[in-house]
């Protein structure tokens, strides 16, 4: 294995220093560090170097849109993005609610080489939200599952929810919840308020989301489990957590990067590639989850990169698919509009980006400090660059990115993974080499 | 104008002008021969994704009436449930050589689509777009009331019912503000925008209180299946509480008109003696709808482009 002395990356919270990584860890931070023969020096000079990215929310879509994305397209994609993990979503065809498909796609995701994949069991039996599904099973199988989540669907009945959140106790799983009170959106578009009347695309209410996240706080209160919000995305959503934060009760929660950035308005040009579920809201909204982030309301970043192919976005509104890419831009984004504007610090991306979502997810190879010693799975970015979005230069499969044309600051110059690169020179590399 | 989608986006000038030309239009349905050369040679495809009758044969008819080519394109059903996208549609369209194409859609914002995605070259017309707009109903409602009442500038309408799911109710608060007149939508709260602060419009819960002062009252058609998503306890309430019966309509000022876009609930929305009296404008609403549709046709395909400066494209 190569041997990789990276020199004079600004060490995220830390001073300027080389960074040594050998056998896959990270041998030595410092200066004038010692490297064994053949080590391939990589200048680091005006990069920060970061923790490898983790992503609690990630749709890889295998098995079943391998048209939409694969594991390895999809790592892939999260490696040039920063990432050095994904936590890929239950809701594939089959779905993941067996310990049988979350081993299928925790082994592709080993195949891959580009990102840990770690696969999130379904709640429910084939997330219909009538049954619990056999968690207890993906729990104790090779992809030790500890995040389940019915996500694109909530889990509505109260009584389940409570079960559920009860039950994973016996092995420390959370429940990650998407909170969408599925009578107030019946045939929801995007979100409530005077734009949709105007528009005619019917509503996806603000109180839809906050009444279910403030009854599964309550839930949660209740049998003393770990609940876990999945793409906050309202202002009266922070407000909630916040309270319950502030009386010390447990609940972590997220927020896309899209929802950091994109308001309602958007809808307006009828182009599906801003649909989105939960739907882009208003310019207040935005502002309140920002500071929710900035504040630590809001745990983590994570990106529901939901692939989708051309055709499921290439038609009317009403006929397109819900989501967005986003693993490639989530760190531009961020940086954008939390550490641009002031109300972040990389360290405090470093937490809301790495190590938090690894805590959440319990990874105790990824989210690690950049410290002798540990994993070397780390990202080299390049904070003063300035790149435009091109959908058709994505890596990802699908193409459906909102941030089409933008200039975003920041670009992932290079990404190790147990001290292999990934992505080298912003090029997804394998074991050295360019990329297919 | 290169195309027709919204109320919203004809100017003062632009209305004014469409009614204009309507005028002249309808004075032709009172000669022997109804038709115009204007659009010979022109190729006006119906695209229509929802079963609408009526629509669709005023807009075969005003076509017809100024010698232009119809193709009827019935594609009932969502491009998914069809198997043959919107796209693929518009495609097919444009190789055929469509100038225009009125669209008619269940799915809010498809029209706009269609104009703006470089599927087709032709003007597009929009024939009504899911719970969005329907621009045309609009003109010939505003045409047929400047018939009966005169210039529109301060005159107050009253445009009662299911407002929340109505195309015809946009399109008409967004028009009728444009032409000047002081517009008031009725409803009960439940078929109400939630957020109503940016439309032009005053709203009210109370039917009775608003009918003395209106000049015109439009009644919007209201669907019993709305029932069973609690919009509304029962039909018998909504005739109780936002229905037009001759007792209501006894509250209406002498001159003032009775609109309905159709097709009616008699006895629901409006009752029958209601619909069949001398206010009601309702039949005259129709003969009216080709009038303004050949106006439209005329102004969009016509090659003459008054309404705007800006260049057909070719």
């Amino acid at each position: 294995m190569t041997a990789y002395l990276i020199t004079g990356a600004k060490i995220v919270g830390g001073e300027v220093a080389d960074i040594l990584l050998d056998n896959g860890e990270i041998v030595a931070v410092g200066t004038n560090l010692d490297s064994p023969q053949d080590t391939e020096t990589i200048d680091a000079t005006g990069l920060i170097a970061l923790p490898g990215l983790v992503d609690l929310h990630t749709h890889l879509r295998e098995p079943g849109r391998e048209d939409a994305e694969t594991v390895l397209t999809g790592t892939r994609a999260a490696a040039v993005g920063g990432f050095t993990a994904v936590f890929a979503m239950a809701n594939t065809d089959p779905c993941a609610d067996t310990a049988g498909v979350v081993e299928q796609v925790w082994r592709l995701g080993r195949e891959s080489g580009y990102a840990d994949v770690f696969p999130i069991g379904a709640v429910t039996v084939g997330r219909q939200g009538t049954q619990l599904a056999e968690l207890g099973a993906m729990a104790d199988s090779a992809a030790r599952v500890r995040v389940f989540s019915d996500d694109g669907d909530c889990v509505w009945d109260a009584a389940l929810m409570r079960r559920a959140l009860e039950y994973v106790k016996a092995f420390g799983g959370v429940i990650a919840q998407h909170a969408q009170e599925p009578r107030l959106t019946k045939g929801a578009q995007m979100n409530e308020g005077a734009l949709s009347g105007v528009l005619g695309l019917t509503g996806w209410p603000s109180v839809a989301e906050e009444s279910i996240i403030a009854r599964d706080i309550l839930l949660n209160a209740h049998v003393g489990s770990k609940l876990h919000i999945c793409h906050l995305s309202t202002k009266g959503s922070v407000e909630i957590v916040r309270a319950a934060k502030n009386r010390g009760l447990e609940v972590t929660a997220e927020v896309t990067p899209h929802h950091l950035l994109l308001t309602e308005d958007l809808a307006a040009s009828y182009n599906p590639v801003y649909k989105v579920n939960p739907p882009l809201r208003t310019k207040a909204d935005v502002e309140a989850v920002r500071e929710g982030l900035a504040d630590g309301t809001i745990d983590i970043v994570a990106t529901d990169h939901a692939p989708h192919p051309v055709e499921d976005k290439d038609c009317e509104w009403s006929a397109a698919a819900f989501g967005m890419t986003g693993l490639e831009t989530a760190l531009s984004v961020v940086q954008h509009s939390m550490i641009d504007t002031g109300l972040m610090t990389w360290a405090d991306l470093a937490d809301r980006m790495s190590y938090r979502p690894a805590a959440i997810g319990q990874i105790g190879d990824h989210g690690r400090p950049l410290e002798a010693g540990t994993p070397a799975n780390l990202t080299l970015v390049d904070p003063a660059a300035q790149r435009t979005v091109v959908p058709a230069e994505s890596t990802s499969l699908s193409r459906n990115t909102p941030f089409e044309g933008m200039t975003l600051p920041g670009r992932v110059v290079a990404t190790f993974l147990r001290g292999t690169p990934t992505v080298l020179d912003g090029l997804a590399v394998l074991e050295g080499k360019a990329a297919k | 104008m290169r195309h027709l989608l919204s109320a919203g986006d004809l100017s003062r000038d632009d209305a004014h002008l469409i009614l204009d030309t309507a005028e002249e239009m309808r004075s032709l349905a009172d000669r022997p021969i109804k038709k115009l050369p204007a659009l010979r040679g022109r190729t006006v495809v119906n695209l229509f994704f929802e079963d609408s009758t009526r629509t669709r044969i005023s807009f075969e008819a005003a076509a017809k009436r100024l010698s232009a080519d119809v193709i009827n394109f019935s594609a009932k059903g969502s491009s998914v449930s069809k198997g043959e996208s919107l796209k693929d549609t518009a495609l097919t369209l444009q190789a055929m050589g469509a100038d225009g194409v009125v669209c008619r859609h269940g799915s809010s914002g498809a029209p706009h689509l269609l104009a703006t995605s470089g599927w087709l070259n032709g003007s597009v017309v929009n024939a009504g777009d899911g719970t969005h707009e329907h621009p045309t109903q609009a003109l010939l409602d505003a045409f047929t009331m400047r018939r009966h009442l005169g210039s529109l500038e301060g005159r107050r309408i009253t445009i009662v019912g299911d407002v929340l799911h109505s195309r015809v109710a946009r399109s008409n608060v967004l028009l009728l503000s444009t032409l000047g007149a002081d517009v008031t939508v009725v409803a009960p709260p439940t078929l109400l925008p939630v957020d109503m602060t940016s439309w032009p419009c005053a709203t009210s819960y109370d039917l009775d209180a608003t009918l003395p002062k209106s000049d015109a009252v439009m009644m919007l058609r209201v669907q019993r299946e709305r029932m069973g998503e609690a919009f509304f306890p029962s039909a018998r309430e909504y005739t109780r509480r936002y229905g037009l019966d001759v007792h209501r309509m006894a509250q209406l000022p002498d001159e003032a008109i009775v609109l309905h876009p159709g097709p009616m609930n008699r006895g629901m929305e409006i009752s029958a003696e209601v619909a069949d009296s001398t206010r009601s404008v309702i039949v005259e609403q129709v003969t009216n709808g080709v009038a303004i549709r050949m106006a439209v046709l005329y102004l969009l395909l016509s090659g003459t482009n008054e309404t705007t400066n800006e260049e057909p494209v070719a």
